[in-house]
């Protein structure tokens, strides 16, 4: 039996390239979902979820809202706390009590960016003041003239030209997309390695949503790695080399973002992609493949068997039963399902 | 010195805000005539210096008491120590409040809890009922201890909606960069969330202030001031006790009233401008003198041609 990170590791070999790569393995966060002082109820935001993102590399995370991709990215920056698994960023555990990284030097490493625009800029403060503050901690060397030089830099990175008149601004004088690219320069700004981008398009009009995402493609090719969050399976294969698809907490396949996009293998992986209109096709009865009236479920630590099977077509009596092991389809391309294994 | 950030904001601020403006003018003419009461009224605010009620004449500006004392004079003795409960009252009243409540929605959790059913607990005693029976046991209180009490017995409402604000906040992605970030906690109180919650601070330390006069003005009112301090308070007791209205001699209790009406009314002109810095978007003035300007242009051109 290969279990998910068996898997995962044993195709990207963690043993001698450590340097620059943020694992996580078998990660599993539990929410409480009441206030009890006896038997508090717990619900299992994600449960067993590894991956591996690599410096100068994207790792898109598709599914839809609910399954446990913003909570993944959310626990690389300490901002939940794992209930179990491993995190570790280039081979050191960032959780480890005993050996604790400074969230400082975390950040340092680590920068997110969020899916609002207009929720992710202090309303009260300047440009100036939201891109100063990374640059103040995190490379104190640099103060007066070589601190302002630095900022208007990192605003030109991002194609905010002129620096100088859009540091004065407050963010309700920017666009959507501005304020965007405002928050990728702020991530900048410290000179992280990975950047987690938890739908940084999908409240941006369309027509920019491409500008930002080639943007986050010239950073990539810098060297940074993403971990890319997103609904939108067509963006993750046209910006990420690797593509994770999350379904209720459970990683359901993962590989090549064009092995999972062109031949997908797990049904809840081909539902997200007959639910992207295409130019051209016209609207008929069967264009969506869901036809299951089932609730997705609440996932508990004694939850059993698929979390899709309630809505699964191909489901079978032991979907009930347990979570189907890890069946190599491609070189790079794994799936969690037994209707493959059969 | 000009060109120090806090004048610049100054600038910013008043510039083309008529109602800051305004507010601001009532405001500091108010505390200044209180302040250099003793240079502007020439007579003794506790002295018989007159008859008794007389109407507004050249020499007693705002006419006299049944007692014969300058109401010009005492409206600008009394205001010093009507002030001075209100500001403190109002003080001690945001410090805790925004202590609390900031910590309260920010930190969460347990510190939550205790602080809130503090809240609670403070929030049900009823306020002027307990202000008369303190007052009463107490015997006849003192300015400050008015004071005291209101600033002490009035701060859970404004901890709770500075909780519930700081709440909001508190889940804005803004937040969460700033944490990603690696800023520390008390920055991120003071400098990220306390500037969003400037208005209901601002807001809520104003119309405390605003309460704490009428409060202290009541206690006074009802006789459970000090009546031999001057305050304008006192004034109204007095005006009362001697049937000021009765005897037409309005202005013996109209001059306190007012003094209370246009103090309130600045203090709400200046709370609705500062509105505008929590919240720019508000601040459209400036635009709109840019697009009226522009407009002027355009017009002297075609008229040119």
């Amino acid at each position: 039996m290969v279990t998910a990170s068996q898997a995962l590791a044993s195709n990207i070999d963690v043993s001698n390239e450590q340097m620059d790569t943020i694992e996580v393995e078998n990660l599993v966060i539990e929410f409480a979902l009441d206030n009890a002082f006896f038997k508090r109820q717990y619900m299992r935001a994600v449960n067993g979820v590894s991956m591996t993102i690599k410096a100068g590399e994207a790792l898109a995370i598709v599914g839809e809202s609910g399954s446990g991709k913003s909570t993944c990215a959310r626990a690389l920056t300490r901002l939940y706390k794992p209930t179990a698994g491993m995190l570790r960023l280039n081979g050191q555990d960032i959780n480890c009590p005993e050996n604790l990284i400074s969230q400082e030097a975390l950040a340092k490493q680590i920068q997110m960016i969020f899916q609002d625009p207009f929720g992710s800029l202090n309303p009260v403060h300047t440009i100036r003041h939201h891109l100063y503050r990374p640059i103040r901690i995190h490379l104190p060397h640099l103060s007066g003239q070589e601190l302002e030089d630095y900022m208007l830099a990192t605003l030109e990175r991002v194609g905010l030209s002129p620096a100088s008149q859009t540091a004065g601004k407050f963010p309700h004088e920017l666009s959507g997309g501005q304020r965007q690219r405002v928050a990728i320069a702020r991530a900048l700004a410290t000179g992280a390695k990975f950047i987690l981008a938890d739908e940084p398009i999908s409240m941006l009009d369309v027509s920019i949503r491409l500008g930002i995402l080639n943007l986050m493609g010239d950073m990539k090719d810098e060297g940074i790695g993403f971990l890319y969050i997103t609904h939108d399976i067509a963006t993750a294969r046209y910006f990420a080399e690797r593509t994770g698809v999350m379904y209720v907490g459970h990683m359901v396949e993962w590989g090549n973002s064009d092995a999972v996009t062109q031949t997908p293998q797990h049904p809840y992986t081909q539902l997200l992609i007959s639910a992207v209109p295409e130019v051209g096709r016209k609207r008929d009865n069967n264009s969506s493949k869901d036809h299951s009236k089932n609730q997705i479920p609440l996932w508990t630590s004694e939850s059993k068997g698929c979390p899709f099977a309630g809505r699964c077509p191909k489901v079978s009596q032991v979907c009930q039963d347990r979570m189907p092991d890890v069946t190599q389809v491609a070189e790079d391309h794994f799936v969690r399902c037994f209707a493959l294994a059969r | 010195m000009l060109s120090h950030p806090f004048v610049k904001f100054l600038g910013r601020f008043y510039r083309g805000n008529t109602a800051a403006i305004l507010g601001s003018v009532i405001i500091a003419t108010v505390i200044s005539m209180s302040a250099f009461a003793s240079l502007i009224a020439e007579h003794e605010p506790n002295k018989r210096v007159a008859r008794g009620h007389q109407p507004p004449s050249a020499e007693f500006l705002l006419g006299s008491t049944r007692s014969g004392k300058d109401i010009f004079s005492q409206v600008l003795h009394g205001g010093q120590t009507s002030l001075l409960v209100a500001f403190s009252a109002s003080a001690i009243t945001t410090l805790i409040a925004v202590a609390v409540g900031i910590s309260a929605g920010y930190f969460g959790g347990r510190v939550d809890e205790f602080l809130m059913s503090l809240t609670n607990v403070v929030l049900v005693f009823p306020q002027l009922p307990l202000l008369i029976i303190l007052a009463a046991f107490i015997g006849q209180v003192g300015p400050l201890v008015i004071a005291l009490i209101i600033g002490l017995s009035s701060w859970a409402w404004g901890a709770r909606v500075i909780r519930s604000q700081t709440l909001a906040i508190r889940n804005k992605e803004f937040i969460l960069a700033a944490e990603v970030m690696g800023e520390s906690k008390w920055r991120i109180i003071f400098v990220e969330i306390l500037p969003n919650l400037i208005s209901i601070v601002v807001g809520g330390a104003m119309g405390t202030c605003i309460y704490a006069l009428m409060a202290e003005a009541g206690l006074e009112f009802l006789g459970l001031g000090d009546p031999t301090i001057v305050t304008w308070g006192t004034m109204l007791f007095w005006a009362q006790s001697n049937s000021a209205f009765v005897v037409g001699a309005w202005w013996d209790m109209v001059v306190p009233g007012a003094a209370i009406a246009i103090f309130g009314g600045g203090l709400a002109l200046l709370n609705m401008s500062i509105d505008q810095i929590s919240n720019p978007k508000l601040k459209t003035g400036g635009y709109i003198k840019t697009w009226r300007r522009m407009k002027a242009e355009v017009k002297a051109k075609r008229a040119a041609q």
